[in-house]
């Protein structure tokens, strides 16, 4: 087949929109979205503090998406990020409270301290349940299910259901705060996450691997790629990436507890899956699913500026959202493998 | 006895043995009348929903929209029959939320069979579909009040079990037998029927099963209505039980359930699996999270419980079959020796 060169910019446009369809349709979702609050709500949603907001908001499930997409890329799935986001943070959340001098304050080492312990905890979490589903081939769905439910079950057992506080409000405010009074503390989080996971999956030999092994075990495995080991740091990446989310949501919530954050765990899922990635493994970019969670936000955020309709629509649009873009999807690419067929038959 | 050793139903029925027995001996009152009653009616829902999740693990997808769709569909019936004033039966409330689960089973159906979208994606999104016009749309609230048909239904009871050394009495609900009717009738549809048979067939493998000449889209889209109107069944039961229709209580049962299911040696890639060891499963399930107070443990321990069955559980099957993998390459390299 002959690759045409682009003459003039529209067909350097369609190119780059056939290229890549399905971000295209997102970033066209969000830009109505945005026409349609510019209209409706111009004064409530443009404003400095409401993005500000909403860029402090979404870390704490944007971090733990970023997981799930790692693992479905490899072809399995993460249903333990929210178990451990809390086992890590009420753990945390003890040693915290432990580090909180008299006078109500934190020594200078004590964030550091917990940020670096919560990255190790993840990455032990994580090893976990890469042995679970590596080494005793246990299915990744039924894995991370049983290993989630187990690290959500620990943390009920350690705190008996009851939320964990009483630690410096330091941590908090430290992490709430805004760098240069402009941009929220937890979004550099994200963007670094963000940022080290493209470098990993565009530039780096470990993301081709991961492709690889996604799209076929049986290839990867006789191309001489180590597959124990791919999904050994595929899984200790998603379960620090969750981790963090967890170490975001005690600063958001200024407390630790069992059941924060229930809804993440399918809401994940629908994020990465939005976002582009093929739950089959294989296909996907970080870039639809960074769009897929700021489109949430956006779409939830300015829901929330109609006071008269009920905010729990926002799940019904949700749904509707995710269902719509599949079929979207099943009738271009369906198109593309008819033209393809056509094409050969002449 | 060989054919048997392969299978996960014997482990699973002798693991729910040993805890049972476990359980009589540190409280010795496992084996009591009432005991045996409460665990029987604590089964019913999850049951019904196991045998909904069994069949569509069976044809290879995954359902995780059930719960948002039982309730969906029993909230709208309660709220309807209190807003006419019902005074009637238990008949109509059932075929009301019958009918609604095949609606929304359809359009889980829809997207799956036609479309052919993956489950798992599908039933995310349905579900949350379901619960945004239950929540949004219908404006749900907590039901304190129910039809007088659906109270008198949920508290009649076939026979009453009395203990005689604690002296507390359990009753079996009349649901008991709907449960019954509807396991012998998953039973006979699997077993004997053409139908059932074509549900294995696409779990094992869709292309071969649509060449042997199965209507593969049909089946799909049959079978997902027959979920969505036991799921239903499972939440009119569940609200006339409970006596009162409380919108998100039923939410988030779905991954116990899954997991009861494929303990009992369901394949969760499709196509394996029998209706016995799914019920077993799930009696070891619904045992774990009623019975772990006998045996003097908090009950905030129980997820860590059901979390380490489902590791060990899966665990041991996955372990099961690489064996046997093993086993018949070193056979047949002992032939290819020969």
């Amino acid at each position: 087949m002959m690759v045409s060169t682009p003459t003039s910019p529209i067909q350097k446009f369609q190119q780059m929109y056939r290229n890549d369809r399905h971000l295209w349709r997102l970033i066209l979702m969000i830009a109505i979205w945005m026409l349609f609050m510019a209209i409706t709500r111009f004064n409530r949603f443009y404003t400095m503090i409401n993005f500000q907001t909403m860029a402090a908001q979404f870390p704490e499930f944007g971090l733990m998406s970023l997981g799930v997409m790692l693992c479905m890329i490899t072809g399995g799935i993460d249903l333990s990020v929210v178990g451990v986001a809390n086992l890590t943070s009420i753990l945390m959340a003890f040693i915290l409270i432990n580090l909180t001098t008299a006078s109500g304050g934190l020594p200078g080492y004590a964030i550091p301290l917990v940020f670096l312990l919560a990255i190790l905890l993840g990455a032990a979490f994580g090893l976990f349940n890469g042995l679970l589903v590596s080494k005793f081939h246990i299915p990744p769905i039924l894995a991370t299910m049983g290993s989630g439910e187990l690290f959500t079950g620990i943390c009920l057992a350690i705190t008996n259901g009851n939320a964990v506080s009483k630690f410096s409000r330091t941590y908090a405010n430290t992490i709430n705060n805004r760098l240069f009074d402009l941009i929220p503390v937890q979004l550099i989080f994200f963007i670094v996450m963000a940022v080290v996971i493209w470098f990993l999956l565009s530039k780096t030999v470990f993301g081709t691997k991961l492709y690889l092994l996604g799209t076929s075990e049986t290839a990867a495995k006789f191309s001489g790629l180590n597959n124990t080991r791919l999904i050994l740091q595929t899984y200790m990446l998603s379960a620090i990436c969750a981790a963090l989310g967890g170490m975001i949501m005690l600063a958001n919530y200024n407390s630790a507890r069992a059941d924060y954050g229930t809804v993440y765990t399918l809401q994940c899922v629908l994020i990465v899956v939005l976002g582009g990635v093929n739950p089959v493994g294989g296909k996907g970019r970080i870039s639809g699913v960074v769009l897929a969670i700021i489109l949430l936000r956006l779409l939830e955020t300015g829901l929330n500026r109609f006071p008269k309709i009920s905010s729990y629509y926002i799940s019904l649009i949700w749904g509707g959202v995710l269902i719509l873009v599949m079929v979207l999807n099943y009738f271009t690419e369906n198109n593309h493998a008819f033209s393809r067929l056509a094409r050969r038959n002449k | 006895m060989k054919k048997l050793a392969g299978r996960n139903e014997p482990y699973v029925f002798l693991v729910l043995f040993a805890l049972c027995l476990l359980i009589e001996f540190r409280s010795g009152q496992f084996f009591s009348s009432n005991n045996l009653v409460d665990i029987a009616s604590a089964l019913i829902v999850p049951g019904l929903f196991a045998i909904g999740t069994f069949l569509v693990i069976i044809s290879g997808g995954i359902d995780v929209s059930f719960p948002a769709l039982a309730s969906l569909s029993v909230y709208a019936t309660t709220k309807y029959l209190l807003d006419i004033e019902y005074q009637g039966g238990i008949i109509l409330p059932i075929v009301i939320a019958l009918a609604i689960g095949a609606l929304l089973g359809a359009f889980n159906g829809l997207f799956i069979g036609y479309f052919r979208l993956p489950a798992l994606i599908v039933t995310l999104g349905s579900s949350s579909v379901f619960k945004g016009i239950m929540q949004g749309a219908l404006n749900s609230k907590q039901l304190t009040i129910i039809p007088i048909g659906m109270r008198t239904w949920g508290t009649t009871a076939l026979f009453t079990a009395r203990n005689p050394v604690s002296g507390l009495t359990s009753r079996m609900p009349v649901a008991f037998i709907v449960f019954l009717i509807v396991l012998g009738f998953v039973f006979f549809l699997m077993r004997y029927t053409m139908f059932g048979r074509s549900i294995y067939a696409i779990g094992g493998s869709e292309t071969s099963a649509h060449r042997a000449g199965f209507n593969v889209i049909r089946t799909k889209m049959i079978m997902y209505i027959m979920v969505g109107m036991i799921a239903s069944l499972a939440g009119v039961i569940r609200v006339c039980m409970m006596q009162q229709a409380h919108p998100t209580n039923m939410l988030g049962m779905e991954m116990n359930i899954i997991a009861g299911v494929v303990l009992g040696g369901t394949a969760i890639t499709g196509g394996r699996g029998t209706l016995l060891g799914c019920m077993l499963g799930t009696l070891l399930i619904v045992i774990v999270e009623n019975s772990l107070i006998l045996l003097g443990i908090p009950t905030s321990w129980k997820s860590v419980f059901t979390g380490a069955l489902i590791i060990i559980g899966t665990g041991v099957s996955a372990y099961q079959v690489i064996l046997m993998n093993r086993i018949k390459k070193t056979k047949l390299l002992v032939k290819e020796a020969v």
